[in-house]
C-alpha cells in the first residue's frame, strides 16, 4: 500500500535510466600513480573514458597528460625505470593492462597510437598501412589489399595516394604523412586509438583536416586526444580531462567544463590565467 | 651619429672574415691535394699509355711488365685485389653490420661504451702486423683444415682484412642506427612490434643510407690495403677467381716495383702509375655507386 510498484520492477527501471545517463565505459582508469625513477608523474588518477566519444586530455606542460596517454598502452615500459601502480581496464573483459603478467605488446596491438610528429616509416605507403596487420599475422595479399584500402579511404588519403601506393611514404606532406599514421593506426581496427598532440607540427588546414576525420572515426572507435589547444578540445571532444601537476582536476563534458568549470584551477586555465 | 659598440662590432666582423677565410683554405686544401693526386697519375702513367695500347690492358692475359718481352694484361692483378676485398667484405659486412645492430639496438648503455672504443682499436693496428698475423698464425691454421692451401693466399690475407676493416662498418653504421629518431621506433612499438623487429624492419631501413656509405668506406679500404696482401697474399700475378690460391694485388704489385731497383722513366717503372691509376678509378666507381646509393635513400631517414 505503501509502495505498489514492485521492487524488483523499480530497480530494473533505474537500471535502464542509468545505462541511458552514463554512457558505456571502454577504459577504467583506477587510482593510478606513475613514476619515472624515484619521481612521480602521476598522482592517483581515476577516470572513465567512454566509448565511442573523444576524450580530451587538456592542461599546462608538464602535468602529465601525455605521461597518462602513454600508460594506456604500455609505451613507458620501453625504457628502463619506469612504474605503474593502480590499474587500467579495458572494456569489454575488464582485463587490467597493467596487471601482472600482461604483455605489453598485446596491449599495444588493441591501442593504436598517433604521435606529435608525423612519424611514417622509411617504406612505402602501402607497407606502413600493412605494418601492424602483418604484425597481426595477416599475410595474404588480398586481405592485405582490402584493409589497407580500407583504412586509407578511413583516413581521408586514399583519393590522393591510390595511384602511388608503392612509393616512399615520404614524399607525401606533413599533414598527408600524419594521416598516412592515422591509416596506420586504424587499420588493425584497435579498440582504442590514442592521439598525442597530433596536430602541433600541422597547419590549419592539415589541423582541421585531421579534426574532422577525429570527429568521423568515434563512431567506430574509442578516442583519446592530448592536446595542449584548448580549441582544439572544445572542437571535437566529448569529454575533457584537465590535470595540473600530475592530478586530475577536473572530468566532465566538454560543453559543461569550458562554460562552466567546477574547480577554480579549470576556470583559471581555461580563461588563460595560467598555463 | 655613432653606436655605442660600433668599435667591437667591426672587430667581430673582422675576425668572423678571418675565420671564414681559415676555413675556405681547409675546403680548399683537400680539393688541391685530390686534383695533385690526380694529376701526378695522369702524367706519370702518360709515358706508359703512349707506349703500351690501352687496348692490352685488357686483351693480354699475363701481368709481366718486367719481363723482356712483356705483357700488360691487367686483369691478373685485379683478380687478386677483387677476390681478397670479395673474402674481406664477407667477413666485414655481416659481422660488422650485426655487431651495428647489437650495440645500437640491444647492448646496455655501459656494454657499448666500453666495446665501441675496443672495436675501433682494431683499426690501430699497424697493417704489417695483420700482414704477418696472417702469414704466421691464421694460414697454419687453415692449412690444418685444408692442407692444400699455399703458404700464401688470398683467403688468409682477404680474412684478416676483413676483420680490420670491421670497426669502420660497424662504428659507421652504428652511428647512423642510433641517429634514427625515437619517435620512428616508437611508432613500431606502438603498433605491437618487438625490438628485434623494429631493429631489423624500421632502423635498419632508416639507417641504409649510413651503411651504405658504411660499406663504400669499406670497400674503397679493401681496395687500397697493401701491406697485407703484400705480405700475406703473396707476389706472383696471377689471372684466377680461387681465393684459395695465392696472387697480387694490385697494390701488392706497386709495393713490390717501387721497393726494387727499377730505373725511373722505365715502362716498368711507369708501369706502376698505370696500375695506380686504374685503382683510382676502381675507387671513384665505388664511391660514386656509394653516392648514387645515398641519394636514392636519403629521403627514408
Amino acid at each position: 500500500m505503501v509502495n505498489p510498484i514492485p521492487a524488483a520492477q523499480v530497480s530494473s527501471v533505474k537500471d535502464i535510466a542509468q545505462v541511458e545517463v552514463k554512457p558505456e565505459v571502454k577504459v577504467e582508469i583506477q587510482n593510478l600513480s606513475f613514476f619515472y625513477g624515484r619521481n612521480q608523474v602521476l598522482r592517483n588518477v581515476s577516470l572513465d573514458v567512454p566509448a565511442y566519444q573523444v576524450t580530451a586530455m587538456i592542461g599546462p606542460s608538464g602535468c602529465g597528460k601525455t605521461t597518462l596517454l602513454r600508460c594506456l598502452n604500455r609505451m613507458h615500459d620501453l625504457y628502463p625505470g619506469n612504474r605503474y601502480e593502480g590499474s587500467v581496464r579495458l572494456y569489454p573483459g575488464g582485463t587490467d593492462i597493467l596487471g601482472p603478467g600482461m604483455d605489453p605488446i598485446r596491449v599495444r596491438m588493441r591501442f593504436g597510437m598517433v604521435f606529435q610528429k608525423p612519424n611514417p616509416f622509411p617504406k612505402s605507403i602501402y607497407e606502413n598501412v600493412a605494418y601492424g596487420l602483418r604484425l597481426q599475422g595477416m599475410n595474404k595479399r588480398r586481405d592485405l589489399d582490402e584493409r589497407v584500402e580500407k583504412a586509407l579511404r578511413e583516413s581521408a588519403l586514399w583519393d590522393e595516394v591510390k595511384s602511388r601506393l608503392h612509393q616512399l611514404a615520404h614524399n607525401l606532406s606533413g599533414g598527408q604523412q600524419q594521416r598516412l599514421c592515422i591509416a596506420r593506426a586504424i587499420a588493425t581496427d584497435p579498440d582504442v586509438v590514442l592521439f598525442d598532440e597530433p596536430t602541433s607540427a600541422l597547419d590549419p588546414i592539415a589541423t582541421s583536416k585531421i579534426e574532422e576525420l577525429i570527429v568521423e572515426m568515434k563512431k567506430r572507435v574509442t578516442v583519446i586526444i592530448v592536446t595542449h589547444n584548448l580549441q582544439q578540445a572544445g572542437r571535437i571532444s566529448d569529454r575533457t580531462a584537465f590535470m595540473y601537476l600530475g592530478e586530475l582536476i577536473e572530468f566532465g563534458e566538454t560543453n559543461r567544463l569550458f562554460t562552466n568549470p567546477a574547480k577554480p584551477q579549470t576556470e583559471d586555465y581555461i580563461s588563460g590565467r595560467f598555463g | 651619429m655613432s653606436f655605442p659598440y660600433e668599435s667591437s662590432r667591426r672587430l667581430d666582423k673582422a675576425i668572423e672574415r678571418v675565420m671564414v677565410g681559415i676555413l675556405r683554405v681547409g675546403g680548399w686544401a683537400s680539393v688541391l691535394v685530390t686534383f695533385g693526386i690526380v694529376i701526378t697519375l695522369v702524367t706519370e702513367s702518360w709515358p706508359f699509355f703512349k707506349a703500351v695500347p690501352v687496348g692490352r690492358l685488357f686483351t693480354d692475359r699475363m701481368w709481366t711488365p718486367l719481363f723482356l718481352e712483356p705483357q700488360y694484361g691487367i686483369g691478373a692483378l685485379l683478380a687478386g685485389t677483387l677476390v681478397t676485398t670479395g673474402v674481406a667484405l664477407c667477413v666485414a659486412i655481416p659481422l660488422g653490420t650485426l655487431l651495428a645492430i647489437y650495440l645500437s639496438e640491444f647492448a646496455e648503455p655501459r656494454f657499448r661504451e666500453v666495446v665501441k672504443p675496443m672495436l675501433e682499436l682494431l683499426s690501430a693496428v699497424p697493417t704489417v702486423v695483420y700482414g704477418y698475423f696472417a702469414l704466421l698464425t691464421l694460414t697454419p691454421l687453415l692449412q690444418k683444415i685444408y692442407p692444400d692451401l699455399p703458404q700464401f693466399s688470398m683467403l688468409s690475407a682477404g680474412l684478416i682484412m676483413g676483420i680490420m676493416i670491421i670497426p669502420y662498418v660497424t662504428s659507421l653504421g652504428e652511428d647512423s642506427m642510433r641517429s634514427v629518431p625515437m619517435l620512428l621506433r616508437e611508432g613500431a612499438f606502438a603498433l605491437g612490434d618487438g625490438k628485434l623487429g623494429v631493429a631489423l624492419r624500421v632502423v635498419f631501413p632508416g639507417a641504409f643510407s649510413g651503411l651504405a656509405s658504411a660499406y663504400v668506406l669499406a670497400i674503397s679500404r679493401a681496395v687500397g690495403e697493401t701491406m697485407i696482401v703484400a705480405i700475406a697474399a703473396g707476389l706472383q700475378p696471377r689471372f684466377t677467381l680461387n681465393p684459395l690460391e695465392s696472387a697480387a694485388t694490385v697494390t701488392a704489385f706497386i709495393v713490390q716495383v717501387s721497393l726494387g731497383d727499377l730505373p725511373h722513366g722505365s715502362i716498368g717503372y711507369q708501369s706502376i702509375f698505370a696500375a695506380g691509376a686504374v685503382l683510382f678509378l676502381m675507387t671513384l666507381g665505388f664511391n660514386l655507386a656509394g653516392h648514387i646509393l645515398r641519394r636514392r635513400f636519403h629521403r627514408a631517414c
